[in-house]
Formats: structure tokens, sequence, C-alpha cells
């Protein structure tokens, strides 16, 4: 296992007027992978990024970088950068000028700044860009300097306020590659925050997923996807029918007045639970081969699938993707297997949701 | 579009007029009358006068020393004053009371400062209480250099306090982050992004202070002779107004040189 470079112990942050922003954070952050915090905005997701950077105190907790506790250490002297969301280029240097900005402060001689700046402008391939202005580089641009401009002292850290938000669909995608590529090319710890799940999927090695200054779910994406611990974080990461159902036994769900296998265990005997089913994971059929029967109400092309907006006789809204279109207003039969299902139980704690997880998996 | 165009011309109308009325013509006028004698000969004389006799050339030199000392003495104490209060929890009222003065009468302020200065006036009682022997503070240079200053800061202040709450916070994170001190923040960020504001405090500073003549009367005690106060005697005293507009064409030439100087325009800068 690689070792530790920043941890948050038992972090809260509470401001004058009484509002609390972060809630007993605590996690680890291991070096050179990409960690993901992600959440609405307000969710604090922010404020641990800040005070990770020295913007912001905590009010209790410690900070740690590389084993030492840093809450009292100003952002100046701390070994890590950051990515800003608005990037915060200096509008009164160049671009040459404001990737050497770091170096310059430190004194650095002159041969080795410009060899340093050639060296991150490389990284992020505007080399040819050093004697621009800023006010003369599209967003885009900007964007990378700002990168360029936060790797040129070698941090060990590198920290990214949605620094994506501002640029276009496509090139927002063009960058996601890019900066995957450019953290295992440094080798650096990476924690991006973002409200954008889509991003957090693609890029990360580890998400985070907050809601009102609390960490809800650590995992990787795929079972963040797969296994949200709760109605949230199923509803904020991707889409879902959410229903709510009865747990009979172990492996058994009762929803909408049918009895399901399925691949979920250790809750009490008809235990009140949660039944999450991914629009990708139901299959159209007819009515009669259907483990449930719903008619669709309106249909939107997506480009590289339709998505279903459907309900059940109950008046439940079921949201299908398929690739081929059906008819409006008919009745249809929807399948899924035991393992499209996914059963959260109401407020349970994500230590006890993994120790749960683990008791019956593999 | 004819009716638009007409009807946008409506509204020009007004500040054409004013343009006209209180800006082109008088300066108009100004420059005519710098070639007339006092005995309303057309002539170049009143500009050769100007350049050739020390008296008008030293008076200038003084003019722009003393203009030069209030615009630093302002910007010495504007700027670490505007960076406090930017970054105060109640900016706004803090900035309220230091345009405040501005609203009294440049006269009544004078004269607040005769009392204040003079040989029994409040600062010398203080002095005395501390055992200081009595100064005369009244008619030097430095107590007309100060008060100037005074009746200058607020103007000096705010534009210099608009540019650095323009300033996003996130550049000064920016600059943090990357590890800068305090002191580089404020010599590599702060300063060279609130130029702009410490510039049109210039201006609005450093011509007016060429011509201060009632504070170089009362302050000033008359020993102080400005390029304002010698205006003042051509027109009222001695009315050579030749003379008093030929000095005037040069405040208003020095007051463009001085715009040249300030323009805020960005140069393109090679590294």
């Amino acid at each position: 296992m690689s070792k530790t470079i920043v941890e948050l112990k038992d972090v809260y942050k509470t401001y004058d007027d009484g509002f609390t922003a972060l809630k007993d954070i605590s996690f680890k952050l291991n070096q050179g992978e990409f960690y993901t915090l992600l959440g609405p905005s307000g969710c604090g997701k922010t404020t641990i990024l800040q005070s990770i950077a020295g913007f912001t105190e905590v009010t209790s907790g410690e900070v740690l970088f590389d084993g030492k506790r840093i809450n009292d250490i100003p952002a100046n002297k701390r070994q890590l950068n950051t990515v800003f969301q608005d990037y915060a280029l200096f509008p009164n240097m160049n671009v040459f000028e404001n990737v050497a900005f770091g170096l310059v402060v430190h004194d650095i001689k002159k041969d080795e700044v410009e060899q340093r700046v050639h060296d991150a402008l490389k990284m992020v391939q505007l080399e040819k860009y050093a004697n621009r202005e800023i006010s003369e580089l599209s967003g885009g641009q900007q964007q990378r300097i700002a990168i360029a401009r936060a790797i040129v002292n070698r941090p060990k850290v590198l920290l990214l306020d949605e620094p994506l938000s501002a640029l276009d669909a496509k090139l927002r995608k063009d960058m996601q590659y890019e900066l995957r590529e450019l953290q295992q090319q440094l080798g650096i710890t990476f924690l991006f925050v973002t409200h954008d799940q889509e991003e957090a999927l693609a890029m990360s090695d580890e998400i985070f997923v907050m809601n009102k200054g609390e960490i809800l779910q650590k995992g990787d994406p795929v079972d963040i996807y797969d296994e949200p611990i709760n109605h949230f974080v199923a509803d904020f990461i991707g889409e879902s029918n959410i229903i709510p159902g009865k747990m009979v036994a172990d492996f058994q769900v009762a929803f909408l007045g049918h009895q399901f296998e399925c691949s979920d265990a250790g809750m009490r005997p008809n235990e009140p639970v949660e039944v999450v089913i991914r629009p990708e994971d139901l299959v159209i059929t007819t009515p009669e081969k259907g483990k449930l029967q719903v008619k669709v109400d309106t249909q939107l092309f997506r480009g590289d699938y339709y998505e279903i907006l459907a309900y059940d006789e109950q008046g439940n809204e079921w949201l299908i993707h398929s690739t081929n279109a059906t008819k409006d207003n008919s009745i249809v039969g929807l399948t899924f297997g035991p393992n499209d299902m996914h059963i959260m139980r109401y407020n349970e704690s994500e230590a006890k949701f993994n120790s749960r997880l683990e008791s019956y998996e593999d | 579009m004819a009716m638009k165009k007409s009807f946008k011309g409506l509204f020009y109308t007004p500040y054409i007029l004013w343009l006209a009325m209180f800006v082109i013509a008088p300066v108009a006028l100004i420059i005519y009358y710098s070639f007339f004698d006092i005995h309303h000969q057309f002539t170049f004389s009143n500009y050769r006068v100007f350049f050739e006799s020390g008296t008008y050339l030293t008076m200038t030199a003084n003019s722009v020393l003393y203009a030069f000392l209030i615009t630093v003495i302002s910007i010495l104490i504007s700027y670490p004053m505007a960076l406090v209060i930017s970054r105060l929890k109640h900016r706004d009222l803090w900035i309220l009371l230091v345009i405040l003065p501005t609203w009294i009468n440049l006269l009544l302020k004078a004269y607040a400062f005769i009392g204040l200065l003079s040989r029994d006036g409040l600062v010398n009682n203080l002095f005395e209480f501390f055992g200081i022997p009595a100064q005369q503070m009244l008619f030097t240079d430095a107590s007309f250099i100060l008060v100037a200053a005074y009746i200058q800061i607020p103007f000096m202040i705010l534009p210099i306090y608009n540019s650095m709450t323009d300033i996003s916070d996130s550049y000064i994170r920016a600059s943090s982050d990357l590890g800068a001190t305090k002191w580089q923040t404020l010599t590599k960020i702060i300063i060279p992004m609130t130029m702009p504001g410490i510039k049109s405090g210039i201006q609005i500073v450093f011509i007016p202070s060429l011509s201060l003549f009632m504070l170089s009367r009362l302050i000033g005690g008359n020993k102080i002779i400005t390029l304002g106060t010698a205006v003042e005697e051509h027109f009222l005293t001695t009315m050579n107004w030749g003379m008093g507009s030929t000095i005037g064409v040069v405040l208003i030439i020095s007051m463009v040189v001085v715009m040249l100087f300030t323009n805020t325009k960005r140069k393109g800068r090679r590294s």
C-alpha cells in the first residue's frame, strides 16, 4: 500500500453565524492517486480543499501533511498547490511570468526558472505561448496555464477546485482525459472537487460523495455507482429508479406487490428498504414476459440511447434507457436480474454498510 | 432610423452644450487671452517672459515640487489606509467616514486648521502640556504641505480603494498558494493590480495641487507662491489677464503631460 500524504482527522468547521460547513470529516489520501470530492454546491467540498490549502482554519480536528500537523502553517508554507475555479491567473503578468511566479518568489535562479517554466508549459502543450498575455488566451488555454503554474513548484499534492466548470462540454471531456494522463505522468496526488458526477466517475481512483458537510460514502467509481449507500448517493450519482420495498429475507426483496430474488443480504426480516435499479439495467419486453408492467409516457432521443419515461399501475415513475424506441402510451414489460437491483437500508452508516457488504460478498 | 437618430441627438445635446460652454470655450478663451499683453495688443511676449524671466520658472518648479510632495504624501498615507479599509468588515462605513470631510467647504477646513495650528491653537496647547515649547507652525512649508495632503487624501483613497475591492480574493490566495509571502503578494500582485487606481489618484490630486492658491495664502501665509497664486494675482490684482492666461495654458499643458504619463493602457511586455 502506498504512503499517506494528506490526512484529515475528525475535522469540523463552524462559521461565526453557527453554520456548520464540515461535520466529522476524516480521510486519508495516498501518494499518486486521483481523489474526487463530489457533491452538490454548498456541501462543503470546497471548504475541505481550502482547509488543506490553508485558506481557511478548521474549527477542530487535525489536518496532516506527510504525517505532520499543518493546521497552523500558513498557505504559502504548505507544499501543495491549487488550481482555482476562476484560474486566478495574474492579469498584470504574461504567461511566462504567471507560470514562473511560484519559482520567482522562492528566489530560484533564472536559468532554472526558464527550464522549469518551459517544462511545465510543455506538460500542458502550450510551450509556444510563453510570451502571450493572459487576455489573449481562450478559456481552455487559461485552464492549462493555471495547471502549469500549479505544477511548476513540483507539489506533492495538487488541489483542483472545479477547474473544468467554465469549459464547454467537448473541451471538458478532452480535459478529463488530459488531467488523468497528467496525474499519472506526474505521479502526484490529485484532489479534485466537482459537482459533476460524470467527471468524478471518469477520472477518479476514489470518490468521496458529500452532502451537507458530511462524507456519505467513499469508494472507487464502480462501487459507488453499483452500490450506493443511500437515497442521496443513488440519486446524485447517475440516474436511478428508487422504489420503496421490504426485505422479506436474505436475498429476497418485495416491492410493488411482487417478490424478487436479489443479491443483497444482512438486513432484519421484513425491514423496510429502498430498491435502486439503474435505467440502463431495465430491459423492455412484452407485457407477458415482463416482471413489471409499465405504460410509456414520453421518450427522448439522447443520441446514443432513448430515454423512456413510464409509469407503473401505482403511479411510480420509471426511467429506462434503451437503444430501441418504443410506442408512446403502449404497455410494456420490464425485466431485470437479481444483480441489477441494489438494496439500501434507511440511515445506515458507512462503516455498517461496508461491513454488511463484506459479510456476504465473495 | 432617422427618427431614432434625432432622438439620440436629443440626449447628446445637453452634454455637447455643456462641453462647448464650460470646457471648450473657456480653454479657447484662455489660449486667446494668453496672446495679448496688458494693453490688449497681440503679442508672444507673455510666453517669452514666462520662459525667460527666472521668476516664473522658479515658481513653476516650486509648484511642481509642492504638488509632487503633496501627491507623494497622500499616496503614502492613502495606500495603506485603503488596503486596511478594503479588508475591514464594515468597509463601506469606513470609506464613508473618509469621504465625509470632502462635504465640508474648503475654506471652512482651512480656517479650522488656522485654529488648530496657530500660536495659541490646540496643537501648541497640547505641546505645552507635555512641556514642549510652542512652535510656529502656521505659515510654514510643512503646514502647507500637510494641510494640502489632508485635503487631497480622500480623492487619493477613493480610486485606490475601488481598484483594491476589484481584486478578486482568489488572486491573493493564488499568490500565497504559490509560496509568496505577504510582502511579495503586496509588491508583486496587489500594487501592480491597483496601479490604475494609483494613477487616477495622481491625476485627481497632482493637478489641483499645482494651483492651491487659497491654501497657500491661508496656511502658507502667502510666502509660498505657486502658479495658482500667480494666476490669482494677475487676474485680480495686476489685471494682467494675458500673463494670467499664459500661466493657465502652462497648467493645462502640464495636466495633459501628467495624463499621458499616467495613461493606464497596458503595454505588451516581453520577458
